[in-house]
C-alpha cells in the first residue's frame, strides 16, 4: 500500500464516555487512527481496553443515554461522520461501511429468513427492487461460501451452522461495496477450523473486493498472518501503533512486550509459557491524568504518575504513519 | 402444521372429557336442590314425580354420560337442523334448563351475542391500545409517557372491574348522564338512532373492559419490547443502516410478538370470566347473568353446559395460541 495515499478512513481524539450511576465512565479516550484504501488494520487489547467502543463509536452504534461521542472527528469519503444527521449517518451504516460481530448465534434476526436480511440494506442503500435484490443475495451468498446460494436464501439463521452464519453476517456487511469493514473479533466464537475458514474467506473477499478492514481481536497469531498494521489499545487508549513487523519485530510498549509473550510461539519449545500479565485493568472512571498502565507495568517511574504519556514517533516518521507508541519509558535508552 | 393441527385437535379430546366429568361431579356436589323454588307444601310424591320429569332423580354417573350424549351429538344435530333445514335430530331430547324448561343451548343463543359484542369489542379495543402503548413505552424507556403507561397499566390492573365500573356509572351515567346506566338487551341497530343508543349503552362497559385488557396486555408488550431492543440482532438491524422506524416495527416487533400473542389469545377465554363481574354491574343480559342466574337456582344442566363451554374455549384458544406461535416463530417446527 502507497504511503502517501489519502486515507479512507481517519479517527482524530475520539472520545466516548459512558454515563452511569456511578459516574462517567471514560472508554474512549482521544484515540486517533486512519486507514488506507484496501489496508487491514490489527487492533489488540485486552478485555475492556475499549476496541469495540471505539470502532461502534464511529458510525453512531452505541446506545445514547449511556454512551456519548464527547469528542473527535471521524472523516469518511470527506465528511465528519460525528457531524452528520442520523438520517444521513444511516445511509453511511451499511453502505459505506460494513459490520461484522463477535457472535453470529445472536447478531441475525432469527424470525426473518437470510435472504430477506441480506435483501434490506440492497433495497435501502443501493434503490434496488426486490428481484434486483434477490439475484443479488444469491451471488453475495455464494461469494461468502455458501453453497446452494439461491435456495438457501430462504433457510432461517437456525437453519444454518455458526460458521455459516457468521459468513451470512459477512454477506449482509459487504453487501453494499463497502470502503470499510469493521469486523470485531469476528471469529472468537468459533471453533478453531471454521476460524481458519472465516479468516482466508476474508482474505479472499479483501483480494476480490479491495475494501479496508478493521480486524479486532485477541488473537496475535491472527495479526501477524493477515494485518498490514498493528493498533494496541489499552484502558481506551492508543498505546501503540506500527506497521505489523515493526510491532512483532521492536515492540516498545511494556504492555505490547508483555502481550507478544502470552502468545505461545508455534515454533519454539513447549516450555514457552504462555505469560499472564499481572495486576487488573485500570477503571476508566475520571479523565485519565496518569499512564492507564502504570500499576501493572514494571517499568514504571515518577513521571508515569504525574502525566499520561502522548503518542511519540519510534522511526522517526510521523505519529500515525509509521511507529509510534505513547510511553514515558523506552527499551533503547534502557538497554544503553 | 396441517398434521401438528390435527393432532392437537385430537388430544383436546381426552382432556376435554376430563374436564367435563370434573365439572359435572363438582356442580353436582354443590348444594341446593332444583326444587328448592317449590312450595314446602306440596307432597313428596309429586316431587318426587317432578325430578323424575325433570330427570333429575337419576344417579349422578347416569345422568353424566346421557349429558355427554346430548352434548357431543344430539346438539350438533339440532345445529345442523337450524343451520339447514334438515331433520337429523329427530325430536331427540336436547339438555333443558330445570329452571326455565328451554333447551340450555337456546338460552346460550340468546344470551351469547349480548356478551360477544360487549367483551368481544372491549378485548379488540383493548390490544389496539395496548401494543402501540406497550411498544411506545418500552422505545422510550423512563420518559414521562413511559412512566405515565406505568402508572395507569398498574391502575387498571390492580383496580378491580366492579369498582372501576361503579365509578363509571356514578360519574358518567347517574351524575353528568351522558350514557344509561342500564343495558337494554332487546335493542337492535335498525337505523341511525339505535345506531347511537346502541354505542351509548356500550361505551361504560366496554370502557371498563377494555381498560382492564390494555393494562396487562401493554405491560407484557412493554416487557418483551425492551428484552428484544437489548439483543444483538438489533445492533445488526442497526448497522446496516436501517431506520428506527424498521428496526423497532419489523425487526424488534415480530419478535417481541411471539410471547404477546400467546397472552393475547389465551387471555380471551378469562375475559369471558371477567365480563361476567361486568355484566353484573352494568346489568346486560349476557352470557354471564346466565351463569350467575343459573347457579342460584341449582339449575345444574345449565351451569354445567355454560361453564363447560368456557373450558372449550380455553382449550380451543391454547390450541390457537400454539398455531400462531408456529407461524411467527420460523424456529418453532411442530411436524
Ligand atoms: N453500556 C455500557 N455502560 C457502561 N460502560 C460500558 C458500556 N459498554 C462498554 N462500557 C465500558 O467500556 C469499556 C470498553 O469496552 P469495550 O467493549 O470496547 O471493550 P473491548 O476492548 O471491546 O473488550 P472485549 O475484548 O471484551 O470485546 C469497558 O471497560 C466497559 O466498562
Ligand atoms: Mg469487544
Amino acid at each position: 500500500m502507497p504511503d502517501g495515499a489519502e486515507p479512507v478512513l481517519d479517527v482524530r481524539g475520539l472520545k466516548t464516555i459512558f454515563r452511569t450511576r456511578g459516574g462517567e465512565i471514560h472508554a474512549v479516550n482521544s484515540v486517533s487512527f486512519h486507514l488506507r484504501p484496501g489496508e487491514l488494520l490489527g487492533v489488540v487489547g485486552e478485555s475492556g481496553s475499549g476496541k469495540s467502543v471505539t470502532m461502534m463509536s464511529l458510525i453512531g452504534l452505541l446506545p445514547s443515554p449511556p454512551a456519548e461521542v464527547r469528542a473527535g472527528e471521524v472523516l469518511l469519503g470527506g465528511r465528519d461522520l460525528l457531524k452528520l444527521s442520523p438520517r444521513d449517518l444511516q445511509a453511511v451504516r451499511g453502505a459505506k461501511v460494513g459490520f461484522v460481530f463477535q457472535d453470529p448465534m445472536t447478531s441475525l434476526n432469527p424470525v426473518f429468513n437470510v435472504g430477506n436480511q441480506i435483501m434490506e440494506p440492497l433495497i435501502k442503500h443501493m434503490g434496488m427492487t426486490k428481484a434486483q435484490a434477490e439475484t443479488r443475495a444469491a451471488e453475495l451468498l455464494a461469494l461468502v461460501g455458501i453453497p446452494d446460494a439461491k435456495k438457501r436464501l430462504k433457510s432461517y439463521p437456525h437453519q444454518f451452522s455458526g460458521g455459516m452464519r457468521q459468513r451470512v453476517m459477512i454477506a449482509i456487511a459487504l453487501a453494499c461495496d463497502p470502503d470499510v469493514l469493521i469486523a470485531d473479533e469476528p471469529t472468537t466464537a468459533l471453533d478453531v477450523t471454521i476460524q481458519a475458514q472465516i479468516i482466508e474467506l476474508i482474505k479472499e473477499l479483501r483480494q476480490k473486493l479491495g475494501m479496508a478492514i478493521v480486524w479486532i481481536t485477541h488473537d496475535l497469531g491472527v495479526i501477524a498472518g493477515i494485518a498490514d498494521r498493528v493498533m494496541v489499545m489499552y484502558g481506551g487508549q492508543v498505546v501503540e501503533q506500527a506497521p505489523v513487523r515493526a510491532l512483532f519485530a521492536n515492540p516498545q510498549h511494556p504492555y505490547t512486550r508483555a502481550l507478544l509473550k502470552t502468545v505461545p510461539s508455534l515454533t519454539g519449545e513447549r516450555a514457552a509459557r504462555l505469560e499472564v500479565i499481572e495486576g487488573q485493568p485500570p477503571l476508566l472512571s475520571g479523565v485519565p491524568v496518569a499512564c492507564p498502565f502504570r500499576a501493572r507495568c514494571a517499568h514504571a517511574h515518577d513521571r508515569c504518575d504525574a502525566e499520561n504519556p502522548v503518542r511519540r514517533a519510534v522511526d522517526g516518521k510521523p505519529v500515525g504513519q509509521g511507529h509510534d507508541v505513547a510511553c514515558h519509558w523506552s527499551p533503547e535508552v534502557a538497554n544503553g | 402444521m396441517l398434521s401438528f393441527t390435527i393432532r392437537r385437535l385430537l388430544a383436546a379430546i381426552p382432556t376435554l372429557l376430563l374436564i367435563s366429568l370434573v365439572i359435572f361431579l363438582l356442580v353436582d356436589l354443590a348444594p341446593g336442590s332444583p326444587l328448592s323454588d317449590i312450595p314446602l307444601t306440596v307432597p313428596p310424591e309429586v316431587r318426587q314425580k317432578m325430578l323424575a320429569a325433570m330427570g333429575a332423580d337419576q344417579p349422578v354417573m347416569v345422568r353424566y354420560v346421557l349429558w355427554l350424549k346430548q352434548f357431543f351429538w344430539i346438539e350438533p344435530l339440532y345445529g345442523i337442523d337450524a343451520l339447514f333445514g334438515t331433520d337429523f335430530a329427530q325430536g331427540a331430547q336436547r339438555i333443558i334448563s330445570w329452571q326455565s324448561k328451554v333447551p340450555v343451548f337456546q338460552i346460550i343463543g340468546e344470551r351469547l351475542p349480548q356478551t360477544l359484542t360487549v367483551v368481544g369489542t372491549a378485548y379488540l379495543i383493548g390490544v389496539l391500545i395496548a401494543l402501540p402503548i406497550g411498544i411506545y413505552s418500552a422505545y422510550r424507556q423512563y420518559s414521562w409517557f413511559d412512566q405515565a403507561g406505568t402508572f395507569f397499566a398498574m391502575a387498571g390492573f390492580s383496580v378491580p372491574t366492579f369498582f372501576t365500573g361503579n365509578i363509571l356509572i356514578l360519574i358518567f351515567a347517574v351524575n353528568l348522564g351522558w350514557f344509561p346506566t342500564i343495558y337494554d338487551t332487546n335493542l337492535t341497530v335498525t337505523d341511525w338512532a339505535s345506531m347511537k343508543a346502541m354505542l351509548l349503552q356500550m361505551a361504560l362497559p366496554v370502557t371498563v373492559l377494555a381498560l382492564f385488557n390494555a393494562a396487562e396486555i401493554s405491560r407484557y408488550t412493554r416487557s418483551s419490547v425492551l428484552e428484544n431492543l437489548g439483543q444483538d440482532y438489533v445492533r445488526t438491524a442497526r448497522a446496516k443502516g436501517m431506520g428506527e422506524g424498521k428496526v423497532l416495527l419489523k425487526h424488534v416487533l415480530r419478535n417481541s410478538l411471539i410471547p404477546v400473542v400467546t397472552v393475547i389469545a389465551l387471555g380471551l377465554p378469562t375475559v369471558f370470566g371477567g365480563a361476567i363481574v361486568t355484566e353484573q354491574i352494568f346489568k346486560i343480559n349476557g352470557i354471564g347473568a346466565a351463569l350467575i342466574g343459573a347457579i342460584n337456582v341449582s339449575d345444574l344442566p345449565t351451569v354445567q353446559t355454560i361453564t363447560f363451554i368456557f373450558a372449550v374455549l380455553i382449550v380451543m384458544f391454547n390450541l390457537i395460541a400454539d398455531i400462531l406461535y408456529g407461524i411467527l416463530d420460523p424456529r418453532i417446527r411442530y411436524d
